[in-house]
């Protein structure tokens, strides 16, 4: 497909300007020439040319309104579209950040609603909606660890994370001075007691768990892990971007969570994007309250507002409030929901998924054959040995069958990872067929590798040179 | 509602499928003093009727106002109507990040494009697919700088919008970074001999916004010429994105990265978020900068295709080594900057300039009332600093319109005592300019 600056052509525009009622003035004059730029090369195209270039692009990409999207850890579950014409409404779309907050009253209502919600969900003390994602959500978490420390007159440079952990878990304690210090798995697939025991010092700040973990399995010694971090004096830090899990039946900070984050645009529906907006809220109990970023929302009677006097906060860590439109769509999910909504969608998730795991298990290595979370991690080793079929392969190949791949070569401790997370939203007939193509990919990869090897077929492109992009980047298109 | 399609004979086969006999048997291995007794305190479920009646009553308790002249950092601006149709669809929204190229071409070829234009704008070589907003794109361009030369003191203009300098210091304390504020000269730009003072060899980077935080366009070539001579980068931001639409970038006259506020390319003022972080740099700093690039390349039979490329600097690959923890991007929102700037096109230029055109109408209105003047007499865009008799008596005045004042500095400025930063963008008209006069005079 062209570009939009290959279909430009000098003289159009898909966007006017209104006419000047005020008069004009010499630009040259009141700005200073050398603060004016040259030129500006933007494309220049119609308006119809502007919306088929769009809507073209558009038929080229595949969302979950277009199907099945089992990619594991990513909780891509239906958006609802109410949500989205709610969050659409002019009051909530309309407003400057620094309008006076008696007149941004229905917004602070809102956050400070949706904080008490969180709250309860997940038995913390209290929440802060600012960050902007889930890896950000994780830095301010992190952060608050950090400044937890600092307060006590501690220094501690060890944080824990366990090998199955997500990479934002390294990179986000990375970014706050930690040392990562690998927490190894055991056989099960749950922490390894014994190592945790050994790494456990008063030098380590907190370890950073997932729960469930990445292999969707839930960590049956939680109770022991958090005994053993804080007999050290050390904080659990949750990473809940797995927590589509456990609403409703069980609760982080019962399981000695001192600090949990989560994607709304995971467990909350709030829809991805293509790569975000996201919306990364962060949990504490009472122990690291006063560390959460500003502002924070304060209620005195029936009246909202913003507060930036807490002396031992970690600081501002965005402009503004976060991303509060994404904030509407989750608050409005959890009222779809109420309560018993909310506990039925984690049960048909995890429902989901152990019967994909069941349906699946005779065709792929199962490398922690137990009941699972909302999410299973096959392994196509068996593929691999049998006839050199990698797990990228039946990635691409599901595209030929109308899917959305799972998540691939990820946790990094199960080689050929195939992680799915089919979420609740999917019925069984979707599982059945679902399981149906992979089980004929299991059955191809055997008969005619090469049937499967070549896929995908039915996209725009087939697969891609990633390791000529590496080499010679070409991120920004240069007329030739 | 709750959107799962399961009906109990879905639920009972499943169950047998599975080899358990009621739901509850997948949990077991929450330990038991773990499961929830009592359902969450949570109000009852609500129809999609009865879900709109409710969030309507909400957002109707926010009193929208009949204009703002407020801008400082977030700014009303028009957005088209195709803006609004292409970002709804939801092969679009409803997508995740491009893992899987060959069904994301649609989303990775417009951030390609997206790519493209930023970099252009901010005459810059190269820019990211995006990050969380204006102020932590610079805070990460700051630590980025300080890993990059192992250094450790970053020097930041007072000039610089109040928020993004907090999250400067949030980020930078975070990593054992000394932050150093350089005052302003009464023109209002940064004080170019208290920056010589500070500049020193452990200087990783120096920050600047141009236009500032006072409305002020910078001159950044002098300012880049220090920085660079002791061996420090210099990042420059923007604050209304719409400024680059008629300003010489910052990337023409020697910043190294460029970074700052798109909100105002496409996307809805949203009580502060989601906004789009833009981040631009110097094509050197490639395989170090945080957030996806999308990269052209070619499929097996040779057709044009996009990959999110270079991705041995991020997390998922590089876990504690990577640049930094961003994953998820502002996607959505860089498609709407995008499709913006794509509809305005060279259009752009004269929006920018009806910009200065309200503006400079605004502000000499303004200073036509008894008591008003010009705090600092450098060149604008489509915000200005005045002092008057009492700040916060005007903004009463016009909040009893239904109008939006101007941003009271002294919040942030204690200095500047009585003083409003005024904006004024294309959506505010000479009758409303009128109006204003006359409500305050």
């Amino acid at each position: 497909m062209e570009l939009i600056f290959e279909i430009s052509r000098p003289g159009r525009s898909a966007a006017d300007i209104p006419a000047n009622d005020v008069p004009a003035v010499n630009i040259e004059a009141a700005i200073g020439s050398k603060y004016l730029r040259d030129d500006l090369d933007l494309p220049e195209v119609a308006e119809v040319d502007l919306v088929r270039h769009y809507t073209n692009l558009s038929r080229r990409n595949f969302g979950v309104d277009l199907g099945f999207y089992p990619l594991g850890s990513c909780t891509m579950k239906y958006n609802p579209k109410v949500n989205e014409n709610v969050a659409a409404l002019p009051g909530f779309t309309g407003l400057h950040p620094y309008v006076d907050t008696e007149s941004a009253q229905g917004n602070l209502q809102l956050i400070y609603e949706m904080q008490k919600y969180l709250c309860g969900i997940f038995g913390m003390a209290e929440f802060t909606l600012q960050p902007a994602a889930g890896a950000h959500g994780e830095l301010t978490g992190v952060m608050m660890i950090k400044k937890y420390f600092e307060k006590k007159g501690q220094k501690r440079r060890i944080v824990l994370i366990p090998d199955a952990a997500h990479g934002t878990n390294p990179a986000s304690s990375a970014l706050c001075g930690f040392e990562i210090v690998e927490l190894r798995s055991n056989r099960e697939g749950g922490v390894d007691i014994e190592h945790l025991h050994s790494l456990m010092t008063e030098d380590v700040a907190a370890l950073m768990l997932t729960n469930p973990n990445t292999l969707g399995l839930f960590e049956r010694n939680i109770e022991k892990v958090a005994a053993i971090v804080h007999s050290k004096g050390g904080l659990l830090y949750g990473d809940g971007a797995n927590a589509n899990a456990f609403m409703g039946e069980t609760r982080p900070g019962d399981l000695g969570f001192d600090v949990i984050q989560l994607n709304l645009h995971k467990t909350f529906s709030t829809p991805h994007g293509g790569g975000g907006p996201g919306s990364g809220p962060v949990g504490v109990g009472k122990a690291l309250v006063d560390f959460l970023p500003v502002p924070r929302i304060v209620k005195s009677s029936d009246k909202y507002d913003w507060s930036e006097k807490f002396p031992d906060t970690i600081g501002r860590i965005r402009s503004f409030y976060g991303n509060f439109n994404v904030i509407v769509k989750a608050y409005t999910y959890i009222r779809s929901l109420g309560a018993e909504g909310l506990k039925r969608a984690t049960e048909m998730a995890v429902l989901n998924a152990n019967y994909i795991k069941e349906k699946l298990k005779p065709y792929f290595d199962l490398p922690y054959d137990r009941i699972c979370m909302h999410e299973c991690v096959f392994s196509g080793n068996r593929q691999v040995a049998q006839s050199g079929v990698h797990t990228s392969d039946i990635a691409k190949k599901l595209i030929d069958y109308g899917y959305h791949p799972p998540t691939i070569y990820f946790p990094l401790i199960v080689h050929e990872a195939i992680m799915i997370e089919p979420t609740e939203t999917e019925s069984k007939e979707t599982l059945d067929t679902f399981c149906e193509a992979m089980i004929a990919i299991a059955k191809e990869a055997k008969e005619n590798p090469e049937g499967v090897k070549c896929a995908p077929v039915t996209t725009p492109v087939s697969r891609l040179d990633e390791v000529l992009a590496a080499r010679k980047p070409d991120v920004c298109w240069k007329k030739s | 509602m709750d959107y799962c399609p399961h009906t109990s004979e879905d639920i009972k086969q499943m169950q047998a499928a599975i080899g358990i006999a009621s739901i509850d048997e997948l949990f077991a291995d929450i330990p038991q003093q773990f499961r929830l007794k009592q359902m969450l305190d949570i109000p009852d479920a609500l129809s999609e009727q009865e879900t709109i009646a409710v969030m309507s009553g909400i957002a109707s308790k926010n009193k929208l106002p009949q204009f703002t002249l407020t801008g400082a950092g977030a700014y009303h601006h028009f957005i088209p109507a195709v803006v609004g149709h292409i970002v709804g669809r939801a092969e679009f929204y409803t997508a995740y990040t491009p893992y899987q190229a060959e069904i994301s071409q649609g989303i990775l070829q417009a951030i390609y494009e997206y790519q493209t234009m930023i970099a252009h704008l901010t005459g810059t070589e190269i820019a990211n697919a995006s990050m969380y907003d204006g102020a932590s794109a610079m805070a990460e361009a700051a630590v980025l700088c300080a890993k990059m030369s192992n250094r450790t003191k970053i020097i930041v203009a007072r000039s610089v919008h109040p928020e993004y300098r907090q999250v400067v210091n949030t980020y930078s304390w975070a990593n054992g970074y000394k932050v150093v504020e350089i005052p302003y000269a009464p023109s209002g730009q940064i004080d170019l001999n208290a920056l010589q003072v500070e500049l020193d060899d452990q200087v990783a980077a120096v920050l600047v916004q141009s236009p500032n935080f006072f409305g002020v366009i910078e001159d950044i070539a002098p300012v880049a010429d220090a920085a660079h001579k002791k061996g420090a980068l210099l990042v420059a931001g923007f604050t209304d994105g719409t400024s680059l639409g008629i300003l010489k970038p910052a990337g023409e006259v020697g910043a190294d990265f460029v970074v700052g506020e798109g909100q105002s390319f496409g996307n809805p003022l949203n009580y502060g978020g989601p906004y789009l972080g833009v981040f631009a740099a110097k094509e050197k700093f490639m395989r170090r900068i945080p957030g996806r690039l999308v990269g052209a390349t070619v499929d097996k039979n040779g057709k044009r295709g996009f990959v999110l490329t270079l991705q041995t600097r991020e997390q998922h690959i590089r876990r504690e080594k990577a640049t930094s923890n961003i994953c998820s991007n502002e996607a959505l929102c860089a498609l709407a900057a995008g499709v913006y700037l794509a509809a305005l096109g060279k259009n752009l230029k004269r929006l920018a300039e009806l910009n200065i055109y309200k503006t400079q109408f605004l502000k000499n209105k303004l200073l036509g009332l008894t008591g008003w003047e010009e705090v600092f007499h450098s060149p604008v865009y489509n915000e200005f600093v005045l002092r008057c008799p009492d700040a916060k008596k005007v903004n009463k005045k016009l909040k009893k319109e239904g109008i939006i004042g101007g941003y009271e500095l002294q919040k942030d400025y204690p200095e500047l005592k009585n003083t409003l930063l005024f904006c004024a963008t294309e959506m505010v008209s000479k009758e409303d300019i009128d109006r204003v006069i006359e409500i305050i005079k």
